[in-house]
């Protein structure tokens, strides 16, 4: 009788085993698999940003300063491989762009032209897909990294070889605390 | 909690860990169903109060939806069956086929009535999607020129939300018809199509239009779709019959009462009444176990997909505003679509017997819960 007790329990712990290391495996591919979706939608964005700079560099000369500071945050962002190290990178890249998006409202000519209305919305797309695709992989290094965290599965978690993945974090830039000096002199 | 700007979620932290935004910019968790003229804190969008769709809760609306076709295809089934076993009845067709001793009738109705269903079962199964989108002439994307900006701009929003949900991005077809309107359709994420009307493409914004394709996107996730178009396909089955069944009355083939041939005629009577009248009830009954709910379901992933709900909310406005019958779309494909393409009952009048009998919930009821969720009203058109 006694066998046939300590037999259960057993089998249900090496079940347990199983069952766990199999669900973090699963996983840890989705989370993979959702980082190579940013890699491939960063890329798109870095090969389309010379051509809309080409395209607008004609008639906004006087904005020399904005689109070298987009080109510059972007061969920066084209540099950058895991992470930790995309998103710093890609914050500034992002506001570079929305800083260049917001001075071509000044040009009439710029808004009717068919070509950069069309790299345009290509560019605004580029921008969703990035935004949903991190979404998505921080969702999924959430519950990755939640399923590693809770008790009973953060006995087994380190063990079995399994890290908690990094967030894809962004606008590091916008987190800096401007300095204010408000000493009346 | 989730983060406003960057979607993180986390816990209790001051500031969010990613994107730094202060707590403050994070307001209190509210009520789904928030009343949709509460003052709320004016731009503050709250995703936390949107419902999450956890992993568990997929694979609930994904179970459900493997019950629910089952069940459509077993009530089809049973009811084509019990047409064959009527004919038999009525007309004699048994076969005497000697067995062991004994002599079995075979029903040569009812077997065939049960070949016939369950082969067009599987059918509306494997091919259920391509006979709803020649029902509504729609075209493919790729048909229309790639020079088109608006068919680009559609293409490329199908693309964002296929990314937000982690599906690969399915087909894309265009419905030649001037009435706002969308649906999708296929068997899984993998056979998948999605399709709005050229109305839809010239009425919503970009934003409106993401909405839009999310709905969509949310039922394709969830296998609202092979649900829906096993039960379009087979519907549209049963409501032929029916159409059939009527015109031989009118024609004068089937007089009640006139044939006077007794009890074989009393069985062919009872056969086409329950063509003529029941068939429309279980059309009915099949067509509202589908929907309703899970229009609720989908807008709230939809908000959930794109964090912004007024998107979504401000489509409905105006698909509302525009409320005349999409001609494309017929009965049997109406409850795929996002608003009731016959324009009657669900948008326009609410209470017991137009939500008992309605395919869609009413529009109001399901513009004030997205704007629930956003706090504030979409734009009016």
């Amino acid at each position: 009788m006694a066998e046939w007790i300590v037999g259960g329990v057993l089998a249900v712990l090496i079940l347990w085993v199983i069952l766990t290391y199999n669900g973090l495996v699963r996983l840890k591919n989705r989370v993979q698999n959702a980082w190579q979706q940013i890699d491939v939608q960063l890329k798109r964005r870095h090969d389309l940003i010379p051509n809309l700079v080409n395209a607008v560099r004609g008639a906004m000369q006087f904005e020399r300063d904005t689109l070298e500071r987009v080109i510059a945050a972007r061969n920066r962002a084209v540099g950058a491989r895991s992470p930790r190290e995309a998103g710093p990178a890609e914050g500034e890249l992002t506001q570079a762009i929305g800083r260049l998006f917001a001075l071509m409202e000044n040009y009439p000519d710029l808004k009717s032209n068919q070509n950069v209305l069309q790299l345009q919305e290509e560019l605004t797309s580029t921008e969703n897909r990035v935004g949903f695709a991190r979404q998505l992989y921080n969702d999924l290094v959430a519950q990755f990294n939640t399923r590693q965290e809770v008790f009973p599965a953060n006995l087994m978690a380190a063990p079995m070889g399994f890290k908690p993945a990094d967030y894809f974090q962004i606008e590091a830039a916008d987190r800096a605390v401007p300095a204010v000096d408000l000493t009346l002199r | 909690m989730r983060c406003v700007r960057c979607g993180l979620v986390q816990h209790d932290a001051p500031t969010c860990k990613a994107c730094g935004a202060p707590r403050a910019v994070l307001p209190a968790q509210v009520p789904l169903r928030a009343a949709p003229g509460l003052p709320g804190p004016p731009s503050a969008r709250d995703p936390a109060s949107l419902p999450r769709s956890e992993a568990a809760d997929l694979f609930q609306q994904q179970a459900r939806n493997r019950r629910k076709t089952a069940l459509i295809i077993g009530t089809f089934v049973l009811f084509v069956i019990l047409l064959g076993v009527g004919f038999d009845l009525a007309t004699g067709s048994l076969l005497p086929l000697p067995a062991a001793g004994t002599v079995l009738l075979m029903p040569v109705g009812g077997l065939a009535a049960l070949a016939l269903s369950s082969t067009s079962a599987w059918w509306s199964l494997r091919h259920g999607d391509r006979a709803v989108l020649l029902s509504t002439r729609a075209v493919p994307l790729e048909a229309l020129g790639a020079a088109d900006p608006r068919g680009r701009q559609l293409q490329n929003v199908v693309e964002e939300m296929a990314i937000a949900a982690g599906l690969p991005a399915p087909r894309i077809y265009v419905v030649p018809d001037p009435d706002p309107n969308a649906f999708a359709t296929g068997r899984d994420p993998e056979h998948a199509s999605v399709a709005v009307t050229a109305g839809l493409l010239d009425l919503l914004n970009r934003e409106e239009l993401q909405g839009v394709v999310a709905h969509e996107m949310a039922h394709i996730r969830n296998y609202d779709i092979r649900t829906m178009t096993v039960m379009a396909a087979l519907l549209g089955a049963i409501l032929l019959l029916h159409d059939w069944a009527g015109r031989l009355s009118r024609t004068g083939a089937v007089r009640v009462g006139g044939r006077g041939r007794g009890k074989g005629g009393g069985l062919f009577l009872f056969l086409w009444l329950l063509l003529v009248l029941v068939a429309p009830l279980i059309g009915r009954l099949l067509a509202m176990m589908v929907s309703r709910t899970r229009e609720f379901q989908a807008d709230a992933t939809a908000a959930e997909l794109t964090r912004n709900p007024v998107g979504l909310a401000g489509a409905l406005r105006k698909l509302e505003g525009a409320f005349s019958p999409t001609r494309s779309i017929n009965r049997g494909v109406a409850p795929l679509c996002i608003v009731d393409p016959l324009g009657l009952k669900a948008g326009l009048r609410e209470g017991f017997w137009a939500d008992l009998f309605a395919t869609h919930p009413p529009m109001a009821a399901r513009i004030a819960r997205l704007e629930g969720m956003a706090y504030q009203p979409s734009a009016r058109p």
